[in-house]
């Protein structure tokens, strides 16, 4: 990546990423022309990462995380709202710009079997995304991929490079895709849920080497998952999404120890750490489901189900964001 | 094109595969073999048919039917004065010949014809020339005399007065016993005789006379009603059917891939009218309109190619193909493409439609003879490219001169035959290809 | 005899036929569990767990080429039992099951109600009415509205399939339930309501649970017995308190120490090295390769031996306690 490269690359401080009011509306349309309503899978989204930071975006299925990490991507237009990506918003790139910034943030997925193409080589995996920005020079392609596959502990490259995925365990997989991320060496990475399609067994390998490589490359991680007990070791902040929402955001310890949202502290009083007491009592759990983000509830979306609701207010007026403790935000009332 | 590698190696566990391969090399080897030997101009000059043929045989069976049948029916023999002992007697103003064409004839069966076919080089005046024909039994017929002009042919079989003196056709009556009774004539083998003793009335003019003996059979395919041997079109058949077939097949498989992808990969209106685009030429009868190009316009092989090709494209394959591509589109690994800035194209033909490959090939290998049908029974309709010799052609000619009511099964037979072997021979590899391809199929 | 257990298996062997071998999935597996007993049967991926709970249910894929040991059944011994007795006398009457993945296996066009109804349908003979009020009494137990009944599964939250697959599990009142990875792909909040269902239910009838996982954090919602296999083996067999707590076999400390905990500073540690193939799995103590107390005894496949009244392990380490 020659020169647009340049026109985008880090202002001076300031956040790398943010997105502002950002919303992602899906049409639902019946038989292909009725429109029924659209499913608000991203409905209102504030945030800034500061550059080398990691932050994971935490929440149940269905809440938008994916829908937020591939409108981040440019994936999907947002409906309202824009992505700033160093200063630059996305809406406003041509399409040079746009390749530019596709080099600029690398994308994990969540499964790694799917998002290796089953029938090329890892050479080839790794090969084409510099074929797609213009690294001509087969060398070099082939010295880059050699050195993403150490970067992602595969060595010898050699022993890897002709394989196909499926000749692959699931961590090497994912491993390939972590490689495949890095090889256009990328400014930020979005990893959806990279690990919730392993083996327990290899979830910690697989996020201690993202950690590690964000960390010695000086990257900034958005990591979204929906396992909120790993976030505290691969994570310095932590946004919470409800329904399309970030309902609360803060640095981890501060948000593990002194959870302000009840939403939040629903979570993590459901989260079990081994112990053989758990069997003893029952979990308090909020009823019902998460709301239908086609006709989410008015007022704050999680009322339905929040045992503190304040009548009169939560029902009917969307909750802002306050800052009950320093450098915590959280959308709910009762931090008025 | 890994899979696509591992699917080839595991073709050996298939008899099956091999045995189809088998065919396949034989008539890719045959076809290759017939268009090196018979150059395509020479090909198509020698179906045009005419004098090329005037020493075949009409309707002459295959050699080997005689083999089988073991009987023993004469073969063609052709006598040229070019081997004759000629006797010359020059006289002033003129020359004197004697040309005596002899052969040994040793058949169960009489000929089917027998011509003369003189050759004079006079300027003005053309000689006279008479015929004597003497048998292995001492007996001399005179044939009469006649003035041949520079080329000339003498078609004693058609000679009917010649045929009321012997009470029989001429190429029966003059190989036979001298008729006792109503008993059916009996040939008599040895060594006949046809003498021509020609007078020439210029110094230097020649005569130059070819007696040819019709057989009854001829060569590996025997002969059709135009002498033509029908070799000719059996094996340039071979090359043409598997040309057709495999560019038809290539053809509508590639175009039909390529939109089914850019079809769903677009989706939206693009999606819709290549969907409507398909459901319209489904229900448009394919043969019905491949009869009106071929009446109305034209009947060219390669005119015929690419309306099969243009109303494959949009064919039931595109559903299929939709079918297949549809979940691929959502695939990951679609999506990680995009995520590093893959253009549309490259999408589509670099990560959408090999995924789908292995899938295909077995349906295209089963595709091959279908096409291959097609335009055996366009030809056979009547519709074959009007110059080419090829298999439904033969199979037409013997339709329109009712082979079968005439017993000449061989006239139909064999080129159905090699369009049998055909399909069976990309059948069996198709089949063995699916299984490869398809597991879901192995395990049933 | 009072203390006979619910189900006694001794020396349980599966392998399957297999293109490159025999899979030796299943390799000498023994244990027991009492009534109203939870036991977490635990493990990394392809370590067996699943065709433990098969071999159980004697559910057996095609490609079967060994199945031996014994299965008691309040001590009596069913592996010689005809495949119409097992299925009339134990499968789904005594012992049911909720087969991994089972939510997404559900026939999409069929009602939920009728679906979950079907195993009184076929192993008890019920009326269709009969079977409707009872599965409605099940539903609420599982906590679904009797709503759900008319639906299809298309209509339910992956959660409430769960649910229902329970159910389906519970209609015909077993007295062990054997469920295998039940919650994995469920979020955390659906997790833990479901967990609280199972602990419900254990209470108010008594049903004894084989709870298949590797999720142990969730796992230790409900356990009272833990048994963690490795490479088709049980490595270890205790109470959830002292396996939670003081983990013996070196694979049970490993394990324990690899997992990333909400309430504790120190980051997890992975287990380096990968499982053996069980096509030819090694001599000696299958674990040998990544333990890091290894020593020259273990090129010999080790003993169970007995600690204490009420565990088992499976290393040499242990070979003070007495033998199995
Ligand atoms: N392309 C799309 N068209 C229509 N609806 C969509 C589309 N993508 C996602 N949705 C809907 O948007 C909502 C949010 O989906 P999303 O995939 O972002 O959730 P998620 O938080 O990533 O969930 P999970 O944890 O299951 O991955 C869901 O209701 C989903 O059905
Ligand atoms: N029908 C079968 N035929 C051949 N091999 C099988 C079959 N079923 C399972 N296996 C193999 O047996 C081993 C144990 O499989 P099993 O499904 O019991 O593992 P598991 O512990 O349940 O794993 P997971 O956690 O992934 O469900 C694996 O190596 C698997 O590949
Ligand atoms: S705003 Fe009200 S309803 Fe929403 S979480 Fe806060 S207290 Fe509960
Ligand atoms: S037997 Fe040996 S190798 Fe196996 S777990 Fe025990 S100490 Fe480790
Ligand atoms: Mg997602
Ligand atoms: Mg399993």
């Amino acid at each position: 990546m020659s020169a647009p490269a340049r026109d985008i690359r880090r202002s001076a401080a300031g956040p790398v990423l943010s997105a502002r009011d950002l919303h992602t509306w899906f049409e639902l349309r019946q038989w292909g022309f009725l429109r029924v309503g659209s499913v608000r899978a991203v409905d209102g989204v504030n945030f800034e990462l500061q550059a080398g930071e990691a932050v994971a975006f935490v929440g149940e299925s269905g809440c938008g995380k994916s829908s937020l990490a591939r409108t981040l991507l440019g994936l999907h237009q947002p409906t309202r709202g824009e992505v700033i990506f160093e200063g630059r918003s996305l809406g406003t790139l041509d399409a040079r710009e746009r390749k530019t910034y596709l080099a600029r943030v690398g994308f994990v997925q969540q499964d790694p079997y799917g998002a290796l193409p089953p029938f090329m080589d890892v050479r080839r995996i790794l090969h084409e995304p510099l074929i797609v920005h213009g690294v001509r020079n087969r060398a070099e392609r082939e010295k880059r991929a050699r050195e993403a596959l150490e970067e992602v502990r595969l060595s010898p490259p050699d022993d890897f490079l002709s394989k196909f995925p499926h000749m692959l365990s699931g961590g090497q997989q994912q491993r390939v895709v972590i490689a495949r991320a890095l090889i256009l060496r990328p400014a930020m990475i979005i990893a959806d849920e990279p690990v919730s399609m392993l083996d327990a067994s290899v979830r910690v390998e697989i996020l201690q080497l993202l950690r590690s490589i964000q960390t010695n490359h000086g990257l900034t991680l958005a990591f979204i998952t929906h396992d909120l007990s790993t976030v505290r070791h691969f994570a310095e902040r932590i946004f919470v999404m409800y329904a399309g929402r970030i309902v609360e955001q803060a640095p981890v310890n501060e948000l593990l120890n002194h959870p302000q949202h009840p939403y939040t502290q629903a979570l993590l009083g459901a989260i079990s750490d081994p112990d053989p007491d758990n069997a003893l009592q029952m979990r308090e759990v909020p009823p019902g489901e998460p709301p239908s983000l086609l006709k989410p509830p008015a007022g704050c979306r999680f009322h339905p189900r929040c045992n503190r609701m304040i009548p009169g207010t939560c029902d009917q007026e969307d909750p802002p964001e306050f800052e009950p403790r320093n450098g915590h935000h959280t959308a709910c009332w009762l931090y008025r | 094109m890994r899979p696509l590698l591992d699917g080839l190696r595991r073709m050996g566990r298939y008899p099956s595969a091999l045995v189809g391969l088998a065919i396949i090399f034989a008539l890719v080897g045959t076809a290759v073999f017939t268009v090196v030997t018979i150059p395509y101009g020479q090909a198509l000059e020698l179906w045009r048919g005419g004098d090329v043929w005037r020493m075949h045989p009409v309707n002459a069976r295959p050699a080997w039917v005689d083999r089988i049948a073991g009987s023993n029916l004469p073969r063609t023999i052709v006598v040229s004065s070019d081997d004759a002992v000629i006797e010359e007697e020059p006289f002033v103003g003129g020359n004197r010949l004697r040309i005596p064409l002899e052969f040994d004839f040793d058949y169960d069966g009489f000929p089917s014809e027998l011509n003369l076919f003189l050759t004079s080089s006079h300027t003005e005046r053309e000689p006279f020339v008479r015929l004597t024909w003497e048998t292995p039994d001492g007996r001399e017929l005179n044939l009469g005399g006649r003035r041949p002009a520079r080329e000339e042919r003498v078609s004693i079989s058609q000679d009917w007065e010649l045929e009321r003196r012997l009470g029989r056709v001429p190429h029966v009556g003059l190989f036979a016993a001298e008729p006792e009774g109503d008993g059916p004539p009996e040939v008599i083998g040895g060594r006949y005789r046809l003498v021509v003793d020609a007078i020439t009335f210029e110094a230097d003019a020649r005569v130059d006379a070819d007696l040819v003996v019709y057989g009854r059979v001829h060569g590996l395919a025997g002969t059709d009603h135009q002498r033509r041997d029908l070799m000719v079109a059996l094996l340039w058949g071979i090359p043409v059917a598997l040309a057709f077939g495999l560019l038809a097949a290539v053809g509508t498989t590639v175009t039909t891939l390529v939109i089914a992808a850019a079809g769903v990969w677009y989706g939206g209106w693009v999606d819709a009218v290549i969907q409507r685009l398909t459901e319209v030429n489904i229900i448009l009868p394919m043969l019905p309109i491949l009869v009106m190009v071929g009446t109305l316009y034209s009947t060219s092989i390669w005119v015929m190619l690419g309306v099969v090709i243009a109303l494959g494209i949009f064919s039931a394959g595109i559903k299929m193909y939709r079918a297949m591509l549809l979940p691929i589109r959502e695939s990951p690994y679609i999506e990680a493409a995009k995520a590093y800035g893959a253009g549309n194209a490259r999408i589509i033909l670099r990560y959408m439609i090999p995924r789908i490959l292995p899938v295909l090939i077995p349906t295209f290998v089963t595709l091959i003879p279908t096409f291959v049908f097609l335009e055996a029974s366009l030809a056979l309709l009547g519709l074959g490219d009007p110059v080419l010799p090829t298999w439904g052609k033969v199979m037409n000619d013997a339709q329109t001169q009712s082979a079968l009511y005439h017993g000449f099964y061989y006239w139909v037979l064999s080129p159905a035959a090699l369009l049998m072997l055909t399909g069976l021979g990309f059948a069996m590899l198709g089949f063995a290809l699916d299984r490869i391809f398809n597991p879901r199929l192995r395990t049933m | 005899m009072a203390s006979e257990p619910l189900l006694r298996v001794e020396d349980l062997r599966l392998h399957y036929r297999s293109g490159n071998g025999v899979v030796r999935a299943l390799d000498g597996v023994s244990f027991d569990i009492r009534r109203n007993e939870a036991l977490v049967v635990l493990g990394e991926s392809g370590c067996g767990k699943s065709t433990l709970a098969k071999a159980l249910m004697r559910l057996l894929p095609r490609n079967v080429q060994h199945f031996s040991g014994n299965l008691l059944v309040d001590g009596v011994e069913t592996m010689g039992f005809s495949e119409e007795r097992f299925r009339r006398e134990v499968r789904w009457v005594r012992i049911s099951m909720v087969m991994q993945a089972a939510m997404n296996a559900l026939n999409p066009v069929i009602r939920v109600g009728e679906q979950v109804a079907e195993p009184l349908r076929v192993h008890r003979g019920w009326s269709a009415r009969q079977a409707r009020e009872r599965t409605a009494e099940v539903f609420g137990l599982v906590g679904i509205s009797a709503d759900f009944l008319q639906r299809y599964p298309f209509e339910l939250s992956g959660g409430m399939r769960q649910r229902a697959v329970l159910a389906m599990a519970l209609v015909t009142e077993p007295d062990l339930v054997i469920m295998d990875e039940p919650t994995s792909a469920l979020d955390v909040l659906t997790q833990a309501s479901i967990m609280n269902a199972l602990k419900r239910i254990k209470q108010e009838l008594g049903t004894s649970f084989i709870l298949i996982t590797h999720d142990i954090s969730t796992s230790s919602e409900i356990a009272e017995r833990v048994a963690l296999m490795y490479a088709g083996q049980l490595v270890e067999f205790a109470d959830a308190k002292d396996f939670f707590g003081e983990p013996a076999h070196p694979y049970s400390k490993l394990l324990m120490a690899s997992v990333p905990r909400l309430h504790q500073e120190e980051t997890p540690v992975h287990i380096p090295g990968q499982p053996p193939n069980l096509l030819d799995p090694p001599e000696g103590c299958r674990f040998a390769e990544r333990c890091p107390s290894r020593f020259d005894r273990c090129d010999r496949d080790p003993e169970t031996f007995r600690i204490g009244n009420r565990r088992t392990v499976r290393c040499w380490l242990h070979a003070a306690g007495s033998r199995v």
